[in-house]
């Protein structure tokens, strides 16, 4: 389904063509270069520059709401209109100075202060995924890819056994089963475990063409270990690859988070969480569609500059790579 | 060839088996006790133990596990009941077979993917298409930068957007309401419409960016330059040359994207109350009725499985320069 995180390259594509950042020659494009033509470019300078607010609205959630003056779970009942069931007062969901965003209708929760703390949650959970995805997916599939054989055999028949797991209703089945306990936590290790073949499978397919290659041969003849090789020789090279993909998948990460909450089995409330707002939106929307459209549009936003970000971080590596 | 078909195969009953393994070990440990959830509040300890009984809820969990596959094959007896050949259980909530809640609720699946497909696979690779014909002008870069945004909005945002716009604001479609086809074929049509679109963008957006750099690929390939410098025309070009090794890997893609879909859509249903197969995993899990989580984890894990190994035999045949060894 849509939400899961990035697409399945399938085997043949893999083994046939390699994906984005195939190691070539040369040396891998340096950091301060893709800073630098990411500076250059002003779409990516835009998403960039939305990505840092919402980093610093998650950072800074407590100081914001000082300055705006409600937190994420102070009820304001003078802001709806409870003759009408709890619909805000004043035009567009109560968008007011008081209420920079409008309230949530039915209990005047402020907007703006569960979107800042919404980003929290958002942002932890996608980056943790990633990390731990990352970690997951260069390991298993530099040891399948390194050591070939039986080690192969059983990392492979791991990953096809998870890509073949409809990963959704697993994840909702295992998240509404499990006890409440530490939701982020668990989301963060259900999406990773459903995630890193996706990294993993890549990464075995260049540590494979890389470990043939002369110079990993030179440096096992002048006597180097294993260890050395797979740290000093191959992961070098495969950091364009690792780059691109891990990047590529925050978004991804960042909607199946929402997706889970949407459908009810992320994080419990009152936790804010933009997903778990937009799914009790869902029952607003005729009546005030702007309970909707900012979560909605913050979702969106964010889901769209990191996935335009990656794009362009891959094409600069890309680019780098064939010269 | 018919060694390796074989093979995979093989290879797909035990995937199956794992995912089955899986599935009904870890709700097993998590699950409250069926019997106590069938019996519902008055309930005597009695009655609790001869549901145990009937269900062979005090069997060793690998002799119900057994029983769970032996089912599937050749049926099985419940007590008194008997479920014929492929017995995935009765339902704990509604007490109805299993396997007829599942082909009851196909055929809508099935409906809402083939409908999405249609429509991606026109869009995508038409768009793609165009796109690099004419790389580098303001359609490419408009197309593109669109393609990029679709795939950013989350379906049940995107859903929602459609619902408020077109059914409450502007009052031309409908609420999907999924009729019988032969009952009011418009009504029909205009049911699947928005969780066509819906499902399709997404995929739309990715075909059209994954036909665009093909294309591109394909077009800057040595034996194309061999025809242009044969002075074949450009359209020719395209029409016999560019398009077949630039298309095949899509359709691997989309067999898996399909198979995918098959197993259910499950928020787009959801969102749209359409009863597939999708709603009926998110309403079972939301009611804990294992069987019915089994049976659909089960299904949706075959469709992607066979639809892999369909997808690398179909790749085999169109694409010659992939050959399988006996090895």
């Amino acid at each position: 389904m849509t939400v899961a995180g990035p697409r399945t390259p399938t085997l043949l594509e893999v083994e046939e063509v390699g994906l984005a950042g195939d190691p070539g020659g040369g040396p891998p494009t340096s950091t301060g270069r893709i800073l630098g033509k990411l500076a250059r470019d002003k779409a990516a300078l835009l998403c960039l520059v939305f990505l840092l607010i919402v980093v610093l609205m998650a950072v800074f959630a407590p100081l914001i709401t000082k300055l705006s003056g409600w937190g994420p779970d102070e009820f304001d009942s003078g802001a709806i209109n409870s003759d009408l069931g709890g619909v805000p007062h004043g035009s567009l969901g109560g968008i007011s100075g008081e209420h920079w965003f409008g309230v949530e209708p039915q209990n005047g929760r402020d907007l703006f202060a569960r979107i800042v703390y919404g980003a929290r949650v958002s942002i932890t959970i996608a980056l943790s995924a990633t990390v731990l995805t990352g970690i997951l997916g260069v390991v298993f599939g530099l040891l399948a890819g390194f050591y070939r054989g039986w080690v192969d055999q059983a990392i492979s028949r791991v990953m096809d056994f998870l890509m073949a797991f409809p990963a959704l209703i697993f994840m909702i089945a295992i998240l509404s089963s499990l006890p409440a306990g530490n939701r982020p936590v668990l989301l963060v290790v259900v999406i990773s475990a459903f995630g890193w073949p996706y990294l993993a499978r890549v990464i075995r397919g260049q540590t494979m063409t890389l470990a043939n290659r002369e110079f990993v041969e030179a440096a096992r003849a002048s006597g180097a270990k294993n260890v050395a090789l797979v740290f000093r020789e191959i992961l070098p090279n495969l950091r364009g690859s690792i780059i691109v993909m891990t990047t590529l998948s925050v978004p991804g990460y960042i909607g199946t988070e929402a997706g889970l909450s949407f459908l009810g089995v992320g994080v419990t409330p009152p936790t804010a969480s933009w997903g778990q707002m937009i799914s009790s939106s869902v029952s607003w929307y005729s009546v005030d569609p702007m309970f909707f459209a900012i979560p909605g549009t913050f979702l969106f936003l964010t889901v769209l500059s990191l996935t335009v970000l990656g794009d362009k971080i891959r094409s600069v590596i890309d680019a780098g790579e064939a010269t | 060839m018919t060694r390796y078909v074989i093979g995979r195969l093989g290879g797909v009953v035990v995937i199956l088996l794992a995912v089955c393994l899986f599935t009904y070990l870890i709700f097993f440990k998590l699950s409250p006790d069926p019997a106590v959830m069938i019996c519902g509040k008055t309930c005597t300890p009695d009655r609790i133990d001869s549901i145990r009984d009937v269900l062979g809820l005090n069997q060793p969990l690998l002799t119900q596990f057994w029983e769970f596959l032996r089912g599937i094959v050749a049926g099985r007896d419940y007590g008194t009941v008997h479920c014929s050949a492929p017995c995935l259980g009765y339902s704990f909530q509604t007490n109805e077979s299993v396997w007829n809640m599942l082909t009851t609720r196909l055929p809508v699946s099935i409906t809402v993917a083939v409908g999405a497909a249609v429509l991606w696979l026109l869009a995508g690779v038409a768009g793609g298409l165009i796109s690099a014909i004419k790389q580098g002008t303001w359609w490419d870069r408009s197309a593109m930068a669109l393609a990029l945004t679709g795939v950013s909005v989350p379906n049940y945002v995107l859903a929602l957007v459609l619902q408020y716009v077109l059914v409450v604001k502007l009052q031309v479609l409908p609420f999907p309401a999924a009729p019988a086809f032969a009952d009011n074929p418009v009504l029909w049509f205009e049911s699947y419409l928005m969780p066509w679109t819906v499902l399709a963008v997404g995929y739309a957006c990715l075909y059209a960016r994954l036909t665009r750099a093909n294309v591109i690929d394909t077009l800057a390939e040595n034996f194309l330059r061999t025809a242009r410098a044969k002075g074949l025309s450009r359209p020719l070009i395209l029409r016999r040359h560019a398009l077949r090794p630039a298309l095949t890997p899509i359709t691997t893609i989309f067999g898996m994207d399909f198979a995918g879909l098959l197993g259910g859509a499950l928020i787009t249903e959801t969102v749209f109350g359409l009863n597939g197969i999708g709603k009926l995993a998110a309403d079972s899990i939301a009611k804990n009725d294992q069987p019915v989580i089994m049976a659909v984890t089960l299904l949706a894990a075959f469709f992607v499985v066979v639809g892999n190994v369909v997808v690398d035999l179909v790749y085999t045949a169109l694409d010659p320069r992939v050959r399988v060894t006996s090895s």
